[in-house]
C-alpha cells in the first residue's frame, strides 16, 4: 500500500505542488461524465485522466465513423490500435461504439483511473432516466446540439450538478459554465498583499516592537532587524508628529521614507560607520523598509469580495443544511464584528526579509501565534453556530477553519446564470451583448454566430456548409438565421457578412488544434470545480484560433 | 481550383481564407498544393519531448505533418507521467525522444517521426538547415538562447540584404504551473529571444550569508546542506555529486536539513520541499501544456500553409483566475547581442580590472551570460584573456582577472570576442575607454 502511495506521490509530484494532497484527494473522489467522444471530448478527458480523476463515464451513442478513423484530424486516432492491427481491423473498429473504443484507450493513460461508457445518446437518457446524471461531480457536454444542451442544462440546474458545455466549431472554441453557486476558499491569488497590521498593530505585535531599541542597538543587530520592526518604529514617530494619521498620499509616503533614511544616517553618524569612500552605507534592511513603505502602510480592511460574502443571504441565514463554507463564513463574520474590531483574523505569514534567524523567527511567531488565537476564537463562534442549528461540533474540522481563516481575504464565490436565463428574451444579457458589439470584431460576434448556426441546425437538421456544394447556398440561409436571432432578441447590432461566410466555410469542422486548446482549457476549469481551488471563469469563454485571442463574457 | 473539384476528404481541412484573414489572394480553400506540401515536403523540428513536446508531436501528427524530427537529451522519469502522455510506466529510464517517436509512428499511419537522443548543441548547422520550421518546448532559457543563436547563424545576407529563403521560423513555447506563453520568431526580421531577455529575469539565488549563518526559511536550510554540507561531508564518497534524481541522496539532504532547521527553530522542511529546492522543480500540469502546445502548433500550421497571418508575436496565457490571454508585439532591440549584427558596446575606464568586464557580462540583464570566455587579437595574435570551462586554461588565465585593461595591452576600440553556452556563435564587443 505504501508503495502505491509513494509511486502516486512521485507520479503526481509536479501537480501536487499546485493543488496539494487535499486537492488531489478531491480529484480522486470525483466522478465526471463526458458526453461525446469527439476530438474535443477525448482531449478534455485525456487532461483529466492524466492528473488522476477518480472515475469517468463516457456517454456516446455514435459508432466510430469512417471520418473518425480516416481523418487524422480527429484525436481518437492517437488512441487507435497499433499500425498493423489497425489496418486489418479497420472494419471492426468502425463497427465499434465510439464510447467503448475511447474508454479503453483513455484508461491506458493512467491505471489509477476507472472508466465507464454508456452507449446511449444523451437525449435518450434524458427521455428515460434523467436522474442518471445526478450522480456526477460534473457533467461536460461536447459538440451537443442546442436542444440537447438546453434540456440537460435544466435537469442539471435542478439537481445542482455543475455543467460545462464545450464546442469546437471550425476555428472557434467555446465554453459555457453553469453552476448555481461555487465557493472557493483557496483561490491562490497571484499578487496577494501581505497582512502585516502595521497601521493598527495588535497588542502582541506592539509589545514585540517595543522590546526593540533601534537607537541603542549594536550595528550587527541594527542591520539585521526585520524591516517590519523598522517601519513600525518609525511609524510611531510619525504618528506622534501627525496626529496618529497614516501617511496617505505620495508626498506623505515620500516624507515617511525620508524619515527612515535620515534615521539610518543618524545612526551611522553616531557610530561612525562609513565605508571607505566616507559616505554612509545604507543598511540593506533599511533599504527594504523604504522599498516596502508603499504597500506596508495600506490600511487594514476587509476586501470587498469578502464583505459581499459576509452580506450574502446564505451567510446570514444559517440552517442545518448550510454548507460548511457559509457556516465558517458566518463564524468569521462574528469574529470581525466583535473580537476582530472590524478586521479579519490575522493571516499569520510574513515575507522573507533581511534579518538574523532569531529576530525573524521571533517576529514570525508573533504573527503565527496571533493567527492561531484568532482562528480559535472563530472556532468558538462556529461551534456556537453549529449548536444553534443542532449539528455536532465535529461537523467542521479545526483544519478547515484554520484554512478558511488563512484565506479569509481571498474567498471567492462564483454564481453562473442558468441557460434558461441566458436564452430567455426577458432575461438575456442585452447590455453586455450590445456594448461588446460596438466593436464589430469583438469575440461577441462569434457567440452570436454560434447561436445562429444552432438555429440553422434546428431548421435544417444539419450545420451549414458541411459539404462543399452546400457552402454557397447556405450563406443566405445562415444569414436568415442571424437576422431572425437578432430580431427575436431585439438586438440592434451589426454582424458583418464576413463572419457569415466564415461560419459557412467552417462546415462545423473540428480541427485538432482547436480541440486540443479547448481540451486543456476545459480540463483545468473542471479541475477548479472539483477541487474548489483557483477561480473558474464566469460564464462564457470564446477562443479564436486565427487571431489567437479570447474573451470571457457573463451572459 | 474550383470548389466542386476539391475532394471531399479536404472538406474538413477547408478553413476560411476570406481577404480579411489572409495576406494573399482570396482563394476558396487551402488548395491541394498547400495541403500536399504539408503532407509530403514540410519538415518540422520539435525541440524537447517533454510536457510541451509530447503535445506538440501529437498536434502536428494529427494535423497532417508527416516529416517531423524530435530532439531531447533526457530519459523518462516517473514524475513525467502526469502529463507526458506518450510515455508509460514501463518506459521509465528510456530516452524521451525515442519513446515519443515510436508511439506516434505506431499510432498515426504515414507519419514519420525521427528521434534524436542528443543535446541540441550536439547537432550542427547542416542538421538544422534542413527544416522549414522549428518549434521549441524547452525548459531552459540557456537552451532557448542557443537555439535562437543557431537559427540566426543560418541567415544569409547578400550585400547587407537578408535572403528570406534562409529564414527558418522559430515558434517557442514555455509553461510554468498555470501560466504559459507562445511566441513566433522570424530570425533576422522580428524580435528574437535575446531581444527580450528581460522577460526572463535571472534566477534568484539566496545570498551566501543567509545560507551560511542566518537561515530564516526552510529553503535556506536545504540550500545550506546542498551547497555547504554536502561538499564538506561527502556522504556518498569522494567526488560523488549530489544527484537530485537519487532518492537516497535526497533523503540524506532532507535529514540534514531538518537538523539545520531545528537548530534555528525553523519549521516547514518536508521531503517534497527538499526535493523541490535541490532540483529547482517547476510545478506542471497537463492542461497548461495542452493549451500552449496547441497555440504553438496552430502557428506552425499557419506558417506552413502560408495562408494566414501568424501571431504577431508574443502570447501570454494564465488560467489561475478564469482564463486570460494577451498578445503583444515584442520589439527588436537595436543593439541586440544576438540578432543586431552590431558589435556590443563595452564602456570601461582603462584602469578597470578584467574581472569587472566578466561581472558585467554575467550580471547585465540583457546579456546574462553563464561562463563567458573572452578572447582578443593582440600583436596580430589570438589571445585568450579568460576562459572558465577548461580547468588548465582557467588556472593560466585567472591572474588576468586582477589586471587592468591597460595592463593587459587593450586599447580604445579593441574588439573582444566572447563565447558562452548561451550562444552558438561568439558575440563581438567593442571596448570604449571612458575616463
Amino acid at each position: 500500500m505504501t508503495d502505491n502511495k509513494t509511486s502516486k506521490e512521485q507520479k503526481y509530484d509536479r501537480q501536487l505542488r499546485l493543488w496539494g494532497d487535499h486537492g488531489q484527494e478531491a480529484l480522486e473522489n470525483a466522478h465526471v461524465c463526458l458526453i461525446n467522444a469527439t476530438a474535443t471530448g477525448t482531449e478534455i478527458l485525456k487532461n483529466l485522466v492524466l492528473p488522476g480523476i477518480g472515475v469517468f463515464t463516457l456517454v456516446d451513442g455514435h459508432k466510430v465513423s469512417g471520418e473518425d478513423v480516416g481523418n487524422n484530424c480527429v484525436s481518437i486516432t492517437i488512441f487507435s490500435k497499433p499500425k498493423v492491427t489497425y489496418m486489418l481491423n479497420d472494419v471492426v473498429l468502425i463497427l465499434q461504439n465510439r464510447a467503448q473504443a475511447a474508454t479503453e484507450l483513455l484508461q491506458e493513460l493512467n491505471s489509477d483511473v476507472s472508466g465507464n461508457f454508456v452507449e446511449e445518446s444523451p437525449d435518450k437518457l434524458l427521455d428515460n432516466s434523467p436522474e442518471f446524471f445526478h450522480r456526477f461531480s460534473l457533467v461536460i457536454g461536447v459538440q451537443l446540439p442546442e436542444s440537447t444542451y438546453l434540456r440537460l442544462g435544466s435537469v442539471l440546474w435542478e439537481a445542482g450538478v455543475p455543467f460545462l458545455i464545450c464546442r469546437t466549431y471550425g476555428l472557434i472554441g467555446y465554453m459555457r459554465l453553469i453552476v448555481k453557486e461555487h465557493t472557493v476558499v483557496e483561490s491562490h491569488p497571484d499578487n496577494a498583499l501581505e497582512d502585516l497590521r502595521l497601521d493598527q498593530p495588535f497588542t502582541e505585535l506592539k509589545h514585540h516592537v517595543e522590546s526593540h531599541d533601534l537607537d541603542n542597538m549594536e550595528k550587527k543587530d541594527h542591520s539585521h532587524t526585520p524591516w517590519i520592526i523598522v517601519v513600525a518604529k518609525y511609524l510611531e514617530k510619525w504618528y506622534s508628529e501627525h496626529n496618529s494619521q497614516l501617511p496617505k498620499n505620495y508626498k506623505e509616503k515620500e516624507a515617511f521614507r525620508q524619515l527612515i533614511r535620515e534615521g539610518n544616517v543618524i545612526h551611522h553618524i553616531q557610530r561612525i560607520l562609513t565605508n571607505e569612500n566616507g559616505t554612509p552605507e545604507d543598511e540593506e534592511n533599511f533599504e527594504e523598509a523604504i522599498k516596502n513603505v508603499n504597500t506596508a502602510l495600506n490600511p487594514t480592511k476587509v476586501p470587498s469580495a469578502t464583505e459581499d460574502i459576509f452580506n450574502a443571504e446564505q451567510c446570514e441565514n444559517i440552517t442545518s443544511q448550510s454548507p460548511s463554507f457559509w457556516l465558517i463564513a458566518h463564524g468569521v463574520r462574528d469574529f470581525v464584528r466583535n473580537e476582530g474590531n472590524g478586521k479579519l483574523p490575522v493571516r499569520g505569514t510574513i515575507p522573507d526579509m533581511i534579518a538574523d534567524s532569531d529576530k525573524f523567527i521571533k517576529l514570525q511567531n508573533v504573527y503565527r501565534d496571533k493567527a492561531m488565537k484568532d482562528a480559535a476564537v472563530v472556532s468558538k463562534h462556529v461551534e456556537a453556530l453549529l449548536q444553534s442549528v443542532g449539528k455536532p461540533p465535529e461537523s467542521t474540522s479545526e483544519q478547515e477553519i484554520k484554512l478558511f481563516c488563512k484565506n479569509a481575504a481571498f474567498l471567492r464565490v462564483v454564481r453562473c446564470r442558468s441557460l434558461a436565463e441566458e436564452y430567455s428574451v426577458d432575461t438575456f444579457n442585452k447590455d453586455e451583448i450590445t456594448s461588446c458589439m460596438y466593436s464589430t470584431d469583438s469575440e461577441m460576434v462569434l457567440y452570436l454566430m454560434l447561436r445562429s448556426v444552432d438555429r440553422f441546425y434546428q431548421q435544417h437538421s444539419r450545420y451549414p456548409g458541411v459539404y462543399n456544394y452546400q457552402v454557397e447556398e447556405d450563406i443566405n440561409k445562415l444569414k436568415l438565421c442571424v437576422n431572425s436571432l437578432l430580431q427575436e432578441y431585439s438586438l440592434n447590432v451589426n454582424v458583418k457578412d464576413d463572419y457569415i461566410h466564415e461560419f459557412c466555410r467552417y462546415g462545423a469542422a473540428e480541427p485538432h488544434m482547436v480541440a486540443a486548446f479547448l481540451g486543456g482549457s476545459a480540463a483545468q476549469e473542471a479541475i477548479k470545480i472539483i477541487t474548489h481551488q483557483f477561480v473558474p471563469f464566469n460564464n462564457t469563454f470564446l477562443y479564436n484560433a486565427m487571431s489567437q485571442t479570447s474573451a470571457t463574457f457573463q451572459l | 481550383v474550383a470548389d466542386s473539384e476539391v475532394p471531399d476528404c479536404h472538406s474538413k481541412v477547408r478553413i476560411t481564407s476570406s481577404p480579411r484573414f489572409t495576406k494573399r489572394s482570396s482563394i476558396k480553400c487551402i488548395c491541394c498544393s498547400s495541403l500536399q506540401f504539408l503532407l509530403d515536403t514540410c519538415k518540422i523540428l520539435v525541440i524537447g519531448a517533454g510536457g510541451l513536446g509530447c503535445e506538440l508531436l501529437k498536434d502536428l501528427a494529427l494535423s497532417g505533418f508527416r516529416h517531423i524530427h524530435v530532439v531531447d537529451m533526457d530519459t523518462i522519469d516517473v514524475s513525467n507521467l502526469n502529463r507526458q502522455f506518450l510515455f508509460r510506466p514501463k518506459d521509465v529510464g528510456r530516452p524521451k525522444a525515442e519513446v515519443a517517436a515510436d508511439f506516434v509512428n505506431g499510432r498515426v499511419p504515414g507519419c514519420n517521426v525521427v528521434p534524436h537522443f542528443k543535446k541540441i548543441q550536439d547537432l550542427d548547422e547542416t542538421f538544422y538547415r534542413q527544416f522549414h520550421i522549428v518549434v521549441c518546448g524547452l525548459d531552459s532559457v540557456v537552451a532557448r538562447r542557443w537555439m535562437n543563436g543557431m537559427l540566426l547563424s543560418l541567415l544569409i545576407y547578400e550585400d547587407g540584404v537578408l535572403d528570406p529563403s534562409s529564414i527558418i521560423p522559430l515558434i517557442d513555447g514555455g509553461t510554468e504551473g498555470f501560466k504559459g506563453n507562445a511566441r513566433v520568431i522570424l530570425p533576422g526580421m522580428t524580435a528574437c529571444i535575446d531581444c527580450t531577455l528581460e522577460l526572463y529575469p535571472p534566477q534568484i539565488n539566496f545570498p551566501m550569508c543567509t545560507i551560511a549563518s542566518m537561515p530564516r526559511l526552510p529553503e535556506h536550510c536545504v540550500e545550506y546542506v546542498r551547497m555547504l554540507l554536502w561538499p564538506k561531508e561527502k556522504p556518498f564518497g569522494d567526488g560523488v555529486a549530489l544527484d537530485g534524481d537519487d532518492p537516497t541522496h535526497i533523503q540524506w539532504v532532507f535529514q540534514k536539513s531538518l537538523e539545520r532547521a531545528a537548530e534555528f527553530s525553523i519549521t516547514g522542511v518536508t521531503y517534497r520541499l527538499t526535493q523541490g529546492v535541490v532540483k529547482r522543480i517547476i510545478p506542471a500540469v497537463a492542461s497548461t501544456n495542452a493549451v500552449i502546445a496547441a497555440a504553438c502548433a496552430t502557428e506552425v500550421f499557419k506558417i506552413a500553409t502560408s495562408a494566414y497571418v501568424p501571431l504577431n508575436n508574443y502570447l501570454v496565457f494564465n488560467d489561475v483566475d478564469g482564463l486570460y490571454m494577451y498578445t503583444f508585439e515584442a520589439e527588436r532591440k537595436e543593439n541586440c547581442s544576438a540578432c543586431s549584427q552590431v558589435p556590443q558596446d563595452l564602456q570601461f575606464p582603462p584602469s578597470a580590472k578584467l574581472q569587472e568586464i566578466l561581472d558585467y557580462l554575467t550580471e547585465n540583464a540583457s546579456l546574462q551570460m553563464k561562463s563567458p570566455a573572452i578572447t582578443t587579437t593582440l600583436d596580430g595574435k589570438n589571445k585568450t584573456l579568460y576562459l572558465q570551462t577548461v580547468a588548465s586554461i582557467e588556472e593560466r588565465t585567472r591572474p588576468n582577472l586582477n589586471k587592468t585593461l591597460k595592463e593587459l595591452g587593450l586599447v580604445h576600440g579593441q574588439e573582444l570576442a566572447v563565447a558562452d553556452v548561451t550562444t552558438p556563435q561568439t558575440v563581438l564587443f567593442k571596448l570604449n575607454f571612458i575616463s
